[in-house]
């Protein structure tokens, strides 16, 4: 275990040092909150890659495979196909017609301190969510990669805790980039790595690979079974299966491009010609990476079974213990480290998105009437904000222990975002008649029915067996029935922000519509670069 | 350093007749040759990706039909959505050329689109 503690030791030192490194270049608060918007296109891409691919891509994704085969790969293909909309859709008119957060955008046409106020609040639900995922994450990593030096969860949690607040109190948004950077190349190179065993195993022959995962045995309520991996159905069957899947799919497809953490990323570079080519880059890292996973979760139902990955750790613990058997105990060690790198910058990642939500939307536009502070002065607010956000979430992830899925509970922040942040911002680009009680309404029925429903459904309420291992909140039987929200959630924040649009009238918002479209869709006004 | 544009809040630029520009010819033209991609091109991916959807969860069987060995359908339908991803990002990158030459159109045409672009972008 002493290889893997070096690893890991090396990269906290080498992102310390960027920290300090960002902290003497950073001056000001375009510096701080954006990273002086230098980033370039390939850096960016990383960055954003770095940002997405969490404890809930690596950890959680592979164990969900080895033990549900298609409809873990369901989530692999989910995570990409976000970007595409933020490609074609998000990313070019929200660097052109923003300074710092998602709120900028909305608060452009619509009266600025109630839509600011709901946007916050909104990145901050997200961001917690997102926090408690990887937190549990870093958690149930260090309980295996330390095992023996008594260190346990807690204490992992703590440093988690520490390490982040450290990277975005002092290093902001550019020493948080860098984390990103080095921690995608390093977890794709893992990725790589890590395939070629797999293949390696059945000696490149990728037919053989498929056919053993076409009989995969193990045992299902005490019967063995034999499955093939490959087919879908074996988690989500009928008779809510289907729908739920179609559910998860609706929060996919928009919950990506209204991630607050991914959102701000599009604001550290120049312009809106880089912030396009970097979310390609992106697309190109992201997208190799979860069709790696495919390969990397039905290796680990293959080589160690399903009925082993549940006996040993649960499954966030798949991926590394895939790696010690193909690779030995010292690639665990570089593979556990690179997971937690992995939940240390997407950690940093949605913790200055909700400081910077909070510093700008609420600090200077909310309590301070729009009239902007100095910029010394919403950096401390924003320092201030990240290290209360961090003590929180160290808080809950404590409060919660180790326990359910990272990627279930990484899956409800997009929830959030696909069913409050993002309608509200797509019609806020693009219609015209949108209003500011549009904005209410969609933001609030969106934010209000994902977590009511996350709540009442099958994740949070159900009767547990006398025994079982891990216990639901409620112990009472599911209100809904879906564990996915988004059928009903994400339909219900459009329709909300159109119904409140529709019977108010905003006539500044809409004579501001254009002055908009053309700051959008030219970058004439935009943010330029500094130091 | 700060400019002092920083200091200034971002919704507020005036001079600019934004309603002019917006019914400009140029930028109309950009609109509509922005739309013409990437309208077709969004519909195409969610088409596809909800199609995927739909074959593997409420036609299973069709879904599970082998093609190559025992690879089936639901996976290569899987794989098909991250190239058609990568298909539809290299296509925009292309069309976007035009997008970036017809903005410069649009710039142009804004006396203070040429001195507001340079403004700031060395500090």
């Amino acid at each position: 275990m002493t290889i893997a503690l070096t690893v890991f030791l090396a990269f906290v030192a080498s992102t310390l040092g960027i920290t300090y490194w960002a902290a003497k270049r950073s001056r000001g608060a375009s510096a701080y909150f954006a990273a002086g918007r230098r980033i370039t296109a390939w850096q960016n891409g990383f960055a954003v890659a770095g940002d997405f691919m969490s404890a809930a891509s690596f950890l959680g994704l592979i164990g969900l495979i080895a033990l549900q085969g298609f409809d873990g790969i369901f989530y692999a293909v989910g995570g990409f196909v976000g970007f595409v909309a933020i490609l074609l859709v998000v990313a070019e008119p929200l660097r052109n017609s923003g300074k710092y957060t998602m709120g900028d955008v909305l608060a452009y046409r619509l009266q600025p301190r109630p839509v600011r106020a709901l946007a916050a609040l909104s990145t901050l639900t997200i961001a917690t969510l997102y926090m408690i995922a990887q937190m549990v994450g870093a958690g149930a990593l260090v309980a295996l990669l330390l095992a023996g030096s008594g260190i346990g969860y807690n204490t992992a949690v703590v440093g988690v805790g520490v390490l982040m607040t450290v990277y975005v109190v002092f290093g902001g948004m550019l020493a948080t980039t860098w984390v990103q950077i080095i921690k995608a190349m390093l977890l794709l190179a893992c990725t790589v790595v890590l395939t070629g065993l797999v293949l390696k195993h059945f000696h490149f022959h990728l037919l053989d690979f498929f056919g053993a995962t076409s009989r995969i045995a193990y045992h299902q309520k005490g019967e063995l079974v034999v499955k093939d991996f490959l087919e879908p159905g074996l988690h989500y069957r009928p008779p809510h299966g289907p729908l739920d899947l179609l559910s998860l799919s609706l929060i996919f497809a928009f919950g990506t491009a209204g991630l607050p953490h991914i959102l701000v990323k599009f604001y550290t570079v120049p312009n809106a010609r880089t912030a396009r080519n970097s979310v390609v880059w992106a697309m190109v890292v992201i997208g190799s990476y979860y069709a790696m996973t495919t390969i990397l979760g039905l290796g680990a139902a293959v080589l160690l079974g399903p009925d082993d990955i549940v006996a040993h750790s649960g499954t966030n613990m798949a991926g590394p213990r895939l790696a010690q058997l193909l690779g030995g105990d010292i690639f665990l060690g570089v593979v556990s480290a690179v997971a937690f790198a992995t939940i240390l910058a997407v950690v940093a990642g949605v913790m200055i998105s909700a400081s910077t939500s909070f510093a700008h939307d609420v600090w200077t536009n909310v309590i301070h009437h729009g009239v902007e502070r100095s910029p010394r002065e919403s950096v401390a607010v924003a320092r201030i904000a990240a290290m209360a956000v961090g003590a929180a979430a160290v808080l809950i992830a404590v409060a919660l222990g180790p326990g359910s899925n990272v990627l279930i509970l990484a899956t409800f922040g997009m929830a959030v975002a696909a069913s409050a942040n993002f309608p509200v911002l797509a019609l806020s680009l693009h219609w015209r008649r949108f209003t500011t009680a549009g904005a209410i309404a969609g933001l609030t029925a969106g934010l209000a029915a994902t977590l009511a429903l996350i709540v009442a459904g099958p994740n949070v309420m159900g009767i547990d067996p006398p025994g079982a291992i891990s216990r639901h909140l409620i112990q009472a039987r599911p209100w809904f029935p879906l564990e996915n929200v988004g059928i009903v959630s994400v339909p219900l924040g459009f329709l909300a922000a159109i119904a409140g649009s529709l019977v108010s009238r905003e006539p500044g918002a809409e004579a501001k519509f254009d002055e908009l479209v053309v700051r959008a869709n030219t970058g004439l006004g935009a943010e330029r670069a500094s130091g | 350093m700060d400019s002092p544009q920083e200091n200034r809040p971002s919704s507020s630029t005036p001079g600019l007749d934004w309603a002019r520009i917006a019914g400009s010819q140029p930028f109309k033209r950009l609109l509509a040759v922005k739309r013409m991609f990437i309208i077709p091109a969004l519909s195409f991916f969610l088409l596809s990706f909800m199609s995927f959807v739909i074959l593997v969860a409420y036609a299973p069987k069709l879904a599970s039909m082998r093609v190559i060995g025992t690879v089936n359908l639901a996976y290569l339908s899987a794989l098909f959505q991250f190239v058609l991803g990568w298909m539809i990002a290299g296509l925009y990158l292309m069309a976007s050329e035009k997008f970036d030459r017809l903005t410069k159109d649009v710039l142009a045409q804004t006396d203070r689109g040429k001195i507001d672009a340079p403004r700031g972008a060395g500090e």
